[in-house]
């Protein structure tokens, strides 16, 4: 089986969130990187079980510059074959996924595996979009995913439940928690990962459809109302006359 | 020109989440100076309501490879409305099937896109509206500058405003392509409120001891009416069902009222639900995080408050 994971470079979940000056820009100083969390934990690792289980190689692919390869380096650790990176500063979501199906339609690959969305812009446009591009179904938020030969078996997630679903290859499946446990790398990992590798490509041509423009931060709160703990029907009745929400 | 909304039905109804996105569709297109129409995918009894809402015309598809869901046969039929209404713009909800569609649409429509948005867009010309990034921790406007648009509208961000009369309810006919995917079963959690569109929330972290003791929570939850989630450890270790994990690696949720109760409010944890109107926080920690993203708190051993609050509560319910 031939697998191709899409993996994306977020902030770590405790980095401080703030913007240029004139708030139209994430500001990086100071933040570490990681993998975006349901690519690695989730989408990465299935396709790396996957193949244990039945074969085949597994394909990392990613849009950006080359601050990007520490991150790609480490899903060579976990246990992806090779990479692709494509040599383009993130644009918007359907420019990145046009450069990601154009590198799809060129593997002919038997899965496409993305995570659910980013912890960053918390998207979750490229499946479907990677899905339509390259005519393809697209499975979103699967928390398992089974294989019998070229017929998979596939729960997504749905408002309060779960869906079970059957599909054949080639299909593109987003993951959500549940896929797979997080790994982490071993050191023989690491060492084999940098001899792996990374294929530069130049971007197709593709417009951006929309920009950000600009940030805020949220309103801040006002003050935690402390309530004291023997009088609950005190907090029962703010609940009820001040927040007007019971 | 119009605004065409993909209001989806569940079990042939229509929902309030529908409500909320043909409000937002019709607000939309007041602010665009165009006409807002309306699609149902299946068939709807309360589909005629949507007009109240504000669509002029709903249209519906009925087609039995609609019935599972297949979201490039989804997106192949509100592609093709789009085209009969002559919409430039497509108003999702930001639901576990908008979610699926935002982007799939987006590609075949060849449409910028913003998914999950919570205000309307800018009345200036551009086309520019906003939504929660960083996992709530921030607030991105994004510009669409593309001819055609398409958005998800996040659940809870507005309220259905009832104002006209029954729409127009008319069969389009169109040509669908055969579904790839097939639904071999549907497991919904019965009984209980589901959390991402919950208006109430009751949530509990380890400082519950146990999945034992977990009774005066749902019982909170059950004089409330409100859906139960927890923190992502509770779900690790097994306390508590995957689907109640909520946070930044587990669901987003925005309801009336979030109760936090044995949740220290690490940062992972609230960035799923700080958007959440009104937050409670029962901790025994003075020091809890949680208490500086709370509007009400509550300093004390859960243990003793929840069963007093439960009693409060239901004095409050048999009163109200
Ligand atoms: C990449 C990453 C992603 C993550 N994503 C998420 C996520 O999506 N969601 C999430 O929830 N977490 C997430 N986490 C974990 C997060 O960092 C915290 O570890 C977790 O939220 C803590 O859960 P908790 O508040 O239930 O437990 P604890 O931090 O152990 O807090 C328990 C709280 O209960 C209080 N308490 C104890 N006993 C009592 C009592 N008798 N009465 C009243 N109060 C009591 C304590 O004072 C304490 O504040 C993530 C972590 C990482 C690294």
């Amino acid at each position: 089986m031939k697998l191709l994971v899409c993996v994306s470079k977020t902030p770590d979940t405790t980095a401080k969130i703030s913007f240029n000056a004139e708030n139209t820009e994430f500001n990086a100083q100071g933040v570490t990187f990681i993998m975006n969390p349901y690519d690695e934990w989730y989408a990465l690792v299935r396709a790396v079980e996957l193949k244990e289980k039945h074969g085949g190689t597994v394909t990392l692919v990613n849009v950006g510059g080359a601050d990007n390869d520490a991150v790609i380096r480490k899903g060579l650790a976990i246990g992806a074959d090779d990479a692709i990176r494509v040599d383009m500063p993130s644009g918007s979501s359907l420019n990145v996924a046009k450069q990601i199906a154009a590198v799809a339609k060129d593997g002919g690959y038997d899965i496409v595996f993305c995570g659910k969305e980013t912890i960053d812009y918390n998207g979750s446009e490229i499946g479907g979009m990677v899905a339509e591009l390259c005519d393809l179904p697209f499975i979103s938020y699967a928390s398992s995913l089974e294989m019998d030969g070229t017929n998979a078996t596939i729960a997504r997630d749905i408002e309060g439940g779960k869906e079970v679903v059957e599909v054949a290859t080639p299909f593109v499946v987003s993951a959500a928690k549940g896929m797979a446990e997080q790994r982490i790398p071993n050191m023989r990992g690491i060492m084999q990962a940098r001899r792996k590798p990374i294929k530069v490509v130049p971007a197709v041509d593709a417009a951006n459809a929309s920009t950000i423009v600009g940030y805020e931060m949220p309103p801040a709160k006002a003050e935690c109302k402390m309530i004291d703990p023997e009088n609950m029907e005190e907090l029962v009745r703010l609940l009820h006359e001040e927040a007007k929400v019971i | 020109m119009s605004v065409l909304v993909f209001a989806e039905q569940q079990g042939g109804e229509l929902k309030k989440a529908a409500f909320e996105a043909v409000t937002y569709g019709k607000k939309t297109a007041d602010v665009l100076g165009v006409d807002c129409k309306a699609l149902v995918l299946g068939s709807a009894s309360n589909a005629a309501e949507l007009g109240k809402y504000g669509a002029a015309e709903v249209l519906t598809v009925s087609d039995a490879s609609l019935d599972g869901f297949d979201g490039s046969v989804y997106t192949s039929a509100i592609a093709q409305a789009a085209e009969a209404a002559g919409a430039s713009v497509v108003v999702l909800m930001h639901s576990a099937k908008g979610k699926d569609l935002v982007g799939r649409l987006a590609a075949k429509m060849d449409a910028g896109s913003a998914p999950g948005v919570n205000q309307l867009p800018t009345n200036d010309g551009a086309f520019r509206v906003k939504k929660n990034v960083f996992s709530g921790k921030a607030i991105a406007e994004i510009e669409i500058s593309s001819a055609n648009k398409v958005i998800s509208v996040m659940g809870n961000s507005f309220q259905p405003e009832a104002t006209g009369a029954d729409a127009p309810v008319n069969e389009l006919s169109v040509s669908l392509p055969a579904a790839r995917i097939s639904v071999k079963s549907v497991d919904k959690v019965t009984g209980s409120v589901p959390l991402p569109e919950a208006e109430l929330v009751v949530s509990a972290g380890r400082g519950m001891k146990g999945p034992e003791n977990w009774n005066i929570i749902e019982e909170m939850a059950d004089i409330l009416g409100a859906a139960t989630a927890c923190s992502r450890p509770v779900a690790d270790i097994h306390w508590r069902p995957h689907h109640e994990h909520v946070g930044q690696t587990g669901v987003a949720i925005r309801p009336n009222l979030y109760f936090a109760i044995g949740i220290s409010g690490a940062i992972q944890h609230l960035a799923g639900v700080n958007s959440s109107k009104v937050i409670v926080v029962i901790n025994k920690d003075p020091e809890a995080p949680f208490f500086k993203a709370a509007d009400y708190g509550v300093c004390a051993d859960l243990f003793d408050v929840v069963p007093k609050l439960n009693e409060a509560l239901k004095k409050f319910k048999a009163g109200a």
